[in-house]
């Protein structure tokens, strides 16, 4: 029997229905497609894809398990690796990283590895009836600041390991930036919930409403008989384009326009937060966030959709299947287009004026750099504008801990395990990185755990 | 008025600073600024005026109920260093929020020059509290029935011009009223500040929500203010970003104009 040249695709709901609901739009494989899928995977033996994975999950072998039916066994291999795979399964940009380096995608399709990571990670939730014991046996005190994927990976390692770990969240929701940012469609809330359950059935404690930085400082928190501190805050300021019409009502950052509707379920009809329902809502921007963005909107109930980025559909930086999603749900892409001006009309956005762009040589990441065309303005017809064009790392614990070297960026700076400059600190995620993925945070939250032990267990011996 | 029971804020907060709550689980996240604190007793002072539907629940509390969520204290605490004779004004609930000033800069030991302003003879709130800690008082009504007649600008006036010399003036009220003051000070070049109080979400520089423009730069008043020097506020933006969604509170509000509209 010959390879299967595509992947076989997972089961989705239909665009024309989704546009109007929140639900999820992938509905993840059967038993049935995920055996077929995994029967693709040749088990070559350098197994390139693993080097892909940033957090080196052993793919081929949870893959070989699949294809026997031991979807348990397949997840405990990939727990070993991951601290959140049905999030990771939804969110990691596979086909730039493990699929990427996909044997069998050098002449078809790669093997779905991402479809097949949250098959499992599913099967194991809603299967597995397992119940977790409280695992704290160490008098050593750990303090977590953000509840994001960082923070959540660098509790789940130590409380494993038996430290008493607590959790600090600024917001009243926990899950970070997967419950501000990441809409419920692309994944859903329940499953961030279930890893925050487990986490407290094994001895985490959370404290929400806790700003660090403000309510209490890092320093405090270690004099407060802290051993060790992980600072996972994530990025979380939003960037402006610093273009005319910014501060017009209509204009949103995307993690407002998103928090306001993610976090504070602002599309409901009886929220209380409000959000402007716009019918026209232009989108700038080309990274996962700009096509949430977008997607959001269409289900708010805008008659167009459209995303503003400068650079043309090779380049857009979202993930694969976000894109396609877009398109197909009838989000229109004005690429080659730069953002000028918010036109507005008695103080609300009337239209965006873009200009025209041509992609010139690459620039210092290799990317092709975008040249304005002159003279080649027009006017995109808004109401609601949102600029989705990045985030940096939030100030609060720079002003108030000045031990802590930041780069000229904001952000954290740490050795190769998480250390930062202040003793007994240590940090991962966008903090360290600027903005990126949920599997690099995870990762570095994971490192930083493993060095926050040899640190604690070092201090014990002393 | 309510005093809050958050020990953890109340050991933090100082004045300038300002708290977010949410009354119930599904309900939103509205800021207010701190309106003083009890450091014993672990408490938070917060005054608010019922502008919509939160506002309006949150009223129906009573004394021994709680709240879902209060976080802070959030914001940069007013600076106070050095200044040795200042004016502070206040205008209707930023009365409030401009006491702690006042208490703090007269506990401090400067010359405290207070003018505050309400609609009418019924709104008057912290009359005596002022009169504690200001080495002179005013109290303006716009309509007369209470002290003296006018806006706080014809009384901030008043003083400069006869040759008054603050270090700093302090305005806290309503934007067009900080507009007002910055009007009135700017010519005569006596440093202002002025506290904003723009729509927010997080209160943490997360949303960028409660931008605006100063000095021709944004700033987020979460995280770079609340308060911010008067001359350089973009006031006419923040005016115009403070109704966005005055439709919405009027209708959360269950206000008559739109019963009945879909």
């Amino acid at each position: 029997m010959g390879i299967e040249p595509k992947k076989y695709s997972m089961p989705v709901q239909q665009p024309s229905q989704r546009i109007h609901n929140f639900n999820e739009v992938a509905l993840g494989y059967t038993e049935e497609l995920a055996v077929a899928e995994a029967r693709r995977c040749l088990n070559c033996k350098n197994m390139p894809c693993v080097n892909g994975c940033p957090v080196n999950i052993s793919i081929p072998h949870f893959i070989a398990e699949i294809k026997q039916h031991n979807f348990e066994k397949a997840y405990s291999i990939i727990a070993e690796a991951s601290s959140l795979p049905a999030i990771c399964g939804r969110v990691c940009p596979q086909e730039t990283q493990c699929e990427s380096k996909c044997t069998l995608g050098i002449r078809f399709e790669p093997v779905a590895i991402g479809r097949l990571e949250r098959f499992v990670a599913d099967y194991h939730n809603s299967h597995n009836t397992q119940t977790v014991e409280p695992c704290v046996t160490n008098e050593k005190k750990v303090a977590v600041i953000g509840s994001g994927p960082s923070g959540l990976a660098c509790a789940g390692e130590l409380v494993k390991s038996g430290y008493d770990v607590t959790i600090f969240e600024a917001l009243h929701r926990l899950g970070g930036v997967l419950v501000y940012g990441i809409p419920e469609f692309r994944l859903p809330k329940s499953i961030v919930d279930k890893e925050i359950q487990s986490l407290k059935n094994y001895g985490v404690k959370f404290e929400r409403n806790t700003v660090v930085g403000k309510t209490v400082t890092v320093d405090e928190l270690i004099e407060n008989d802290f051993d060790a501190v992980f600072i996972g805050t994530g990025a979380g300021l939003p960037k402006f384009a610093g273009i005319c019409g910014e501060g017009l009502n209509g204009v949103y950052s995307a993690n407002e326009f998103l928090t306001r509707i993610n976090l504070m379920k602002a599309y409901e009809s009886d929220a209380k937060t409000p959000i402007m329902r716009a019918e026209k809502t232009v989108v700038i921007g080309g990274g996962n966030v700009a096509m949430d963005a977008a997607r959001t909107a269409l289900r708010l109930g805008a008659k167009s959709v459209s995303i503003v980025y400068r650079r043309s559909m090779d380049e857009l930086p979202a993930r694969r299947e976000e894109v396609e999603h877009a398109l197909e749900e009838g989000i229109t892409f004005e690429l080659l287009c730069a953002p000028v001006e918010i036109i507005g009309r008695d103080n609300f956005v009337s239209g965006l004026k873009v200009r025209k762009c041509k992609l010139g040589d690459p620039d210092e990441h290799g990317r092709l750099k975008p040249i304005e065309i002159e003279n080649s303005e027009y006017v995109i017809d808004a109401d609601c504008v949102i600029i989705a064009i990045g985030t940096s790392p939030n100030p609060l614990i720079r002003r108030t801990t000045l031990q802590i070297s930041f780069s000229e960026r904001g952000c954290i700076v740490v050795d190769e395990f998480g250390k930062t400059s202040k003793n007994g600190v240590y940090a991962g995620g966008d903090a360290v990185t600027g903005a990126a993925t949920v599997i690099l945070a995870m990762g570095a939250g994971k490192t930083a755990a493993n060095a926050i032990n040899k640190y604690l267990s070092n201090m014990n011996n002393l | 008025m309510m005093d809050i029971y958050a020990p953890q804020v109340a050991k933090k907060a100082q004045a300038g600073q300002f708290i977010i709550l949410r009354v119930d689980d599904d309900g939103e996240r509205i800021p207010l600024t701190v309106a003083g604190f009890d450091r014993n007793n672990g408490t938070v002072k917060i005054i608010f005026q019922i502008v919509g539907a939160t506002t309006s629940l949150l009223n129906t509390k009573n004394v021994g109920d709680c709240i879902t969520d209060f976080v802070g204290p959030l914001g940069c605490p007013t600076r106070t260093d050095g200044l040795k004779k200042v004016c502070i004004i206040g205008g209707g609930v930023g009365c409030a929020i401009a006491l702690p000033l006042a208490q703090k800069l007269h506990n401090a030991g400067a010359e405290v020059h207070s003018i505050i302003g309400f609609r009418n003879r019924d709104m008057v709130i912290l009359e005596e509290e002022f009169k504690l800690c200001s080495d002179k008082l005013v109290v303006m009504t716009d309509d007369g029935s209470y002290g003296s007649k006018g806006f706080v600008t014809v009384e901030l006036q008043k003083q400069i011009s006869g040759g008054e010399k603050y270090d700093e003036v302090f305005a806290i009220g309503p934007l067009v009223m900080m507009r007002s003051v910055v009007a009135v000070t700017k010519p005569q070049d006596v440093p202002t500040t002025v506290s904003m109080n723009p729509i927010m979400i997080d209160g943490t520089g997360m949303c960028g929500g409660c931008r605006l423009t100063v000095g021709g730069k944004v700033k987020f008043a979460c995280v770079d203010g609340p308060d911010f020097n008067g001359f350089e506020v973009d006031f006419d933006e923040a005016i115009a970003r403070s109704s966005m969604y005055k439709d919405f509170e009027a209708r959360a509000h269950n206000c008559n104009l739109y019963k009945g509209v879909t």
